[in-house]
């Protein structure tokens, strides 16, 4: 510590809740670089929202352990963004602190629920930054403002200070300009933490190298199906054409399990929500409640006016999803068709090294055209599968569809974070 | 189908306060939500699909905790070194 870093962007798409104008750094890989967080990550002494009224004013008295490497790293705390509430939607609208705008159209949702880290990097206020992606919470907002975000192996990055919305299934991951920084900011904050119960201890993330040629990339036919918009299928399929170009070895592949993912996501998530964010009572941290009322009077009154529509919804179904006489037919199910999902990749990456993709079926939405909760939810049926498997999957852009920018998604083996950054770094360059 | 009574139950058991006005939204969403749910009916229950999870416990070892003010920095009004909470009963 001791050099002070002075953030002097303003920040006309709104992609952050709070802004740390001078911020210290120290020595390291990431030394003087400005990194913004995504504000459901605990930073200790600023502000941590969710997004939500309901934590306003909450400042947590302890860093996340990403946040302890991001500090050793050198790097530069310049701000917390903008999200979704508790990360729950897929445009950053449902956030509490108001939209962030898509810098690639500003009448555009920048996607969700980390879209505010998007943002802040499209925008070029910041080269890299830290995304969370419980359904393709990291991936969808960098497919729609043109970056690149991975979300990592389940287990390859401490969960140690983030706030919880679906354990099983979230992770922190980077977002950033290009391949080489998010690998680089992936570096430093994979590794193993004995206070994440889920932790995996596995070997330092390899040199970065372009490498592409001889690879066998499967194409499951369900990655272009029914929702999938024909101008984005398009571009995807040039950049898969491009990978083949690189000596990439194209496969087409099935993955059945895809017609129950995203009902097996949803179900799941809500249900880990319903039970994670029971700990909301005013009491210990947030916004005060009525200490006149009874207690479920004052519980009630305080949820309702601090959670936001959507997160009362998910809290809701989550509870009923998991209530007497619906367990077996929701959430019984639900584990049933993710182990289907988990199978389903297994059997591919017998034959193959990675799979391609869309990361999203469609380009960034128009701000405030997304109403109806559950063709927000269908959204997301191209990112869930690898959350309910556990394994690793980025977008890098790959060409635009209506002028917009349009995402490539490979995802990989559990672990295999350095292949499939090493494929995107050739897809990005041109090289193999 | 569920009815606007299911939804406030719920509502009751979650302590998500909900008005009378937005139930017949709520309603109206969680039947088109559940809906589409409707099609992990038919998962094939058994065999493959079985879920291959286990709890697994780590040993119970006590290490160093935040220190009292901190921890209670962030509740409103502590008294003498407690959080407050409304009346139980």
């Amino acid at each position: 510590m001791g050099s002070r870093y002075s953030f002097a962007h303003s920040d006309p798409h709104n992609a952050f809740i709070t802004i740390c104008r001078e911020a210290e750094y120290g020595e390291g890989p990431l030394s003087g670089i400005p990194v913004a967080v995504k504000d459901n990550i605990s930073t200790a002494g600023i502000e941590t929202t969710c997004g939500s009224n309901i934590l306003k004013g909450y400042i947590p008295p302890y860093d996340a352990h990403v946040i302890t490497l991001l500090r050793s790293a050198g790097a530069a705390i310049v701000g917390k963004t903008n999200m979704d509430e508790f990360g729950m939607g897929t445009t950053t609208e449902t956030s509490a602190f108001g939209p962030t705008l898509n810098p690639a159209d500003p009448t555009r949702a920048p996607g969700g629920s980390s879209g505010g880290s998007a943002a802040a990097v499209a925008s070029g206020m910041v080269p890299m930054a830290l995304g969370t992606d419980t359904g393709g919470s990291v991936r969808c907002p960098a497919s729609f403002c043109g970056v690149v975000g991975l979300k990592p192996t389940y287990g390859r990055v401490s969960r140690y200070g983030l706030i919880a919305y679906a354990n099983s299934m979230e992770q922190i991951g980077p977002l950033a300009e290009n391949v080489r920084d998010c690998a680089l900011l992936y570096s430093v904050i994979a590794g193993h933490d004995p206070r994440d119960g889920t932790s995996l201890d596995l070997p330092a993330p390899a040199p970065l190298k372009p490498e592409i040629a001889g690879k066998r990339i499967g194409v499951p036919a369900e990655f272009f199906g029914e929702g999938v918009d024909p101008a984005v299928a398009s571009a995807v399929r040039s950049g898969i054409d491009r990978l083949e170009g690189l000596g990439a070895e194209i496969i087409s592949c099935s993955m059945p399990s895809m017609q129950y993912a995203l009902a097996a996501y949803y179900v799941t998530s809500m249900s880990e929500a319903s039970s994670n964010l029971g700990r909301y009572d005013g009491v210990r941290y947030g916004t005060a409640p009525d200490f006149v009322r009874s207690w479920h009077d004052a519980y009630s009154h305080i949820r309702k006016t601090g959670f936001g529509e959507e997160v009362r919804r998910r809290i809701l179904l989550g509870s009923f999803a998991l209530s007497a006489g619906y367990q077996g037919k929701y959430y019984a199910k639900a584990q049933a068709a993710r182990q289907m999902v988990r199978n389903d990749f297994a059997r591919l990456f017998k034959t193959v090294d990675m799979l391609a993709g869309p990361t999203m079926p469609c380009v960034a939405l128009p701000l405030g055209e997304t109403s109806d909760p559950l063709s927000m939810y269908l959204a997301d049926i191209l990112t869930v599968p690898a959350n309910l498997a556990g394994v690793p999957a980025l977008s890098v852009p790959c060409g635009t569809a209506h002028n917009l920018p349009v995402g490539l998604q490979l995802i990989g083996q559990h672990g295999a974070e350095d292949e499939i950054l090493s494929a995107a770094l050739a897809f990005e360059e041109g090289s193999a | 189908m569920v009815s606007k009574e299911d939804v406030a139950h719920i509502a009751t058991i979650a302590d998500i306060g909900v008005d009378e006005s937005e139930l017949e939204l709520f309603t109206d969403q969680f039947n088109a939500i559940l809906d589409y749910f409707d099609v992990l009916d038919s998962v094939p229950v058994g065999g493959d699909a079985a879920p291959l999870r286990a709890n697994v416990f780590r040993d119970d070892e006590v290490v160093p905790s935040l220190p009292h003010d901190e921890v209670l920095m962030n509740a409103t009004d502590p008294e003498d070194g407690f959080i407050r909470a409304p009346r139980v009963i």
